[in-house]
């Protein structure tokens, strides 16, 4: 067994460590108080390739792994959480749904923009009153001819407010429920999707997460993923690779504090000395670093099982359960050894407790988390 | 046209100290990065590249096998080739053993431009790209800001100056050695990784080198250069700016200061 990483991995994660500190770092905060997503930055991590990572080369692709892939999203959340969900949503919700279950000129026409740096995607799941229980959709398709009507909203879809491609998943046939339903492929200027303002939230404000509302949008039946009653399952199958990408950005949240945390304490004197000289400082902080890394090493495992096209959902499910919870719990005490001065927006550590709360909610919260693993383990 | 880049890996001098007692850097722990100059001068060939169609850019590198990396992060930038000239015998060379050695090396490539760094940020002396100019018989420039026009058999470029600037036509194949600000260099993009891994260095060793080389010419042995001592340049202290005085006032300002230091 080997822990390390490969020289190409080091040197992509050189890349994204040095594209987050001299791109990211000196917007981050600027970003967080205005609320909105800079699409300078956009263009920025598109001209890298951070928006096609994990995908084949052949459909414009940057044809790296999904560890490099985790390794992005780490380096770009330590510095900003927001970046780090941007980046997820599409490149670990949107773009699987037609690599994975989309014809081959569904991936020339949908796919190729968005992975090799063209467009930006979201996925829409969520409804006011479908969350957790994804099986109360009520968003309908209803087939004219060749298209399909689709009627219904949805809330909290990350990336909304600028994306340019949006998988939406909605009723084909209603007296099915989940079964019943299908994944399509829209476009941002169809006529009927309106997208409502950023909603005001705690944390990763930064990122665009909108309620989107879809009237008598007219799609065309090649757009279509998959099979009519499919949607669920490409829906969750997305989902159960998502999660490593939130695993990842756990990781980056609580890292990144940890180094902040690191910098304060040893320029901080209380008492004649630099606090960094407290064995409470010192125990703390090795608690954070023990537990990141064993976080971060279950973000590397599942995200190796899936590179190597094992079963990867249960790893996945645990690298996120356990990582979001520490990016919690490190935070919280990153803020407390910085003090009053932790509480203050002007320190990183504030914006990273805001923005670790949400890790432990999305893509499946960590309830849904201890019920797929329980499941797996056939409790 | 066929542009080859002189590269050097250097340890971050942000990050590194001089020994006090032995006069070396102490390189422990201290990351490896591609000296700056060199890497605008990577940026300026692959604009060249980007005007030009039908061009390619061959990066050289001299040192230990470690040196990969760079050589790797330059292909990941965009660079087709990647030379490493590397052997036991070129160890401890000096700036004039080095400049001989990659003129051996440039010897068995084609090309219409070189570009080097001005200076290396560890050495700081600016010897190694003129000297290699000089040892492959090209035309050169250093200090070069900006490179205004490129044509089959010359380019024209404004060579920065203290007092001003130079714009010098100069014909090709000739040697630059790039500033700063001649390029704000890119970031490597991650398709540009993975394929850089997917390529092969090419390694140059003595035995390649040896019809232009002569073992008394590189190593310890080839290099005139002794190093007396290093030391780390004390900081001096900020100046003092004066705004909004008039003519009379700043002569007057002048003088005081003059006075008060017994100068005049």
């Amino acid at each position: 067994m080997d822990f390390k990483l490969t020289k190409a991995q080091l040197l992509q994660q050189e890349l994204f460590r040095n594209f987050a500190e001299t791109e990211i770092k000196p917007i981050a905060k600027d970003m967080d108080e205005a609320e909105e997503y800079s699409q300078e930055l956009v263009a920025k991590l598109q001209k890298i390739g951070a928006f096609g990572i994990p995908y084949s080369r052949e459909y414009g692709g940057q044809g790296a792994d999904v560890l490099t892939y985790t390794l992005a999203m780490e380096e770009m959340s330590k510095i900003d959480a927001s970046t780090g969900i941007t980046l997820s949503v599409h490149t670990s919700l949107c773009c699987p749904c037609i690599n994975e279950f989309g014809t081959e000129e569904q991936k020339q026409e949908f796919l190729r923009p968005l992975i090799d740096g063209r467009k930006v995607g979201c996925f829409g799941l969520t409804e006011p009153n479908a969350g957790t229980d994804a099986s109360g959709v009520q968003t309908t398709a209803d087939k004219e001819g060749d298209y399909y009507i689709i009627n219904g909203s949805k809330m909290f879809t990350t990336n909304s407010g600028f994306a340019d491609t949006f998988i939406v998943f909605a009723l084909t046939d209603k007296s099915k429920g989940s079964r019943g339903m299908s994944a399509f492929i829209l476009d941002r200027d169809m006529p009927g999707l309106s997208v409502s303002d950023n909603i005001e939230r705690m944390g990763i404000r930064a990122a665009s997460n909108c309620a989107v509302t879809y009237e008598n949008v007219k799609v065309p039946a090649n757009r279509l993923l998959g099979k009519e009653g499919q949607g669920y399952k490409i829906a969750m199958t997305a989902l159960g690779g998502g999660r490593i990408g939130i695993g990842a950005q756990s990781v980056g949240i609580a890292q990144g504090a940890i180094d902040e945390a690191l910098k304060y304490v040893k320029e901080r004197k209380q008492g004649g000395r630099t606090i960094n000289k407290y064995q409470n400082t010192q125990f703390k902080l090795a608690e954070c670093q023990t537990k990141v890394d064993a976080a971060r090493l279950m973000v590397w495992r599942a995200a190796t099982a899936k590179d190597n096209h094992e079963n990867y959902a249960p790893l996945a499910a645990m690298c996120k359960l356990f990582a979001s919870e520490v990016a919690n719990e490190v935070t919280r005490v990153c803020v407390q050894l910085l003090g009053g001065y932790g509480y203050c927006r002007e320190y990183p550590v504030e914006r990273a407790m805001r923005d670790a709360k949400i890790t432990e909610i999305y893509e499946g919260t960590s309830e849904a988390m201890k019920m797929i693993i329980s499941g797996s383990m056939k409790v | 046209m066929k542009i080859v880049v002189c590269i050097k890996q250097v340890p971050d001098t942000v990050e590194v100290k001089i020994d006090p007692k032995t006069g070396t850097l102490i390189r422990d722990g201290v990351p490896s990065i591609i000296n700056p100059d060199d890497k605008t001068g990577i940026e300026a060939a692959l604009q060249l590249k980007e005007k030009m169609a039908g061009s390619t850019v061959t990066v050289v590198s001299m040192g230990p096998p470690q040196a990969d990396v760079a050589l790797r992060e330059a292909l990941a930038m965009g660079c087709d080739e990647a030379i490493l000239v590397s052997g036991r015998e070129f160890g401890g060379s000096d700036t004039y053993a080095t400049s001989g050695i990659l003129a051996a090396a440039l010897n068995t490539l084609e090309y219409d431009i070189i570009i080097t760094g001005r200076q290396a940020i560890d050495g700081d002396t600016a010897q190694v790209g003129p000297q290699i100019g000089e040892k492959i018989g090209v035309p050169q420039v250093s200090y070069v800001e900006e490179i205004r026009e490129v044509a089959e058999d010359h380019v024209v470029v404004k060579r920065q100056f203290e007092d001003g600037y130079h714009i010098i036509k100069i014909k090709t194949p000739c040697l630059l050695t790039a500033i700063a600000e001649l390029a704000q260099p890119r970031y490597m993009s991650v398709k540009g990784v993975v394929e850089a891994y997917e390529k092969e260095i090419k390694i140059l060793g003595f035995e390649d080198l040896k019809d232009n080389l002569e073992l008394d010419m590189i190593g310890l042995k080839g290099s005139p250069t002794n190093v007396y001592q290093s030391f780390t340049k004390e900081v001096k202290g900020a100046g003092t700016i004066l705004k909004d005085l008039s003519a009379e006032q700043a002569v007057k300002a002048i003088v005081d200061k003059l006075e008060e230091k017994f100068i005049i």
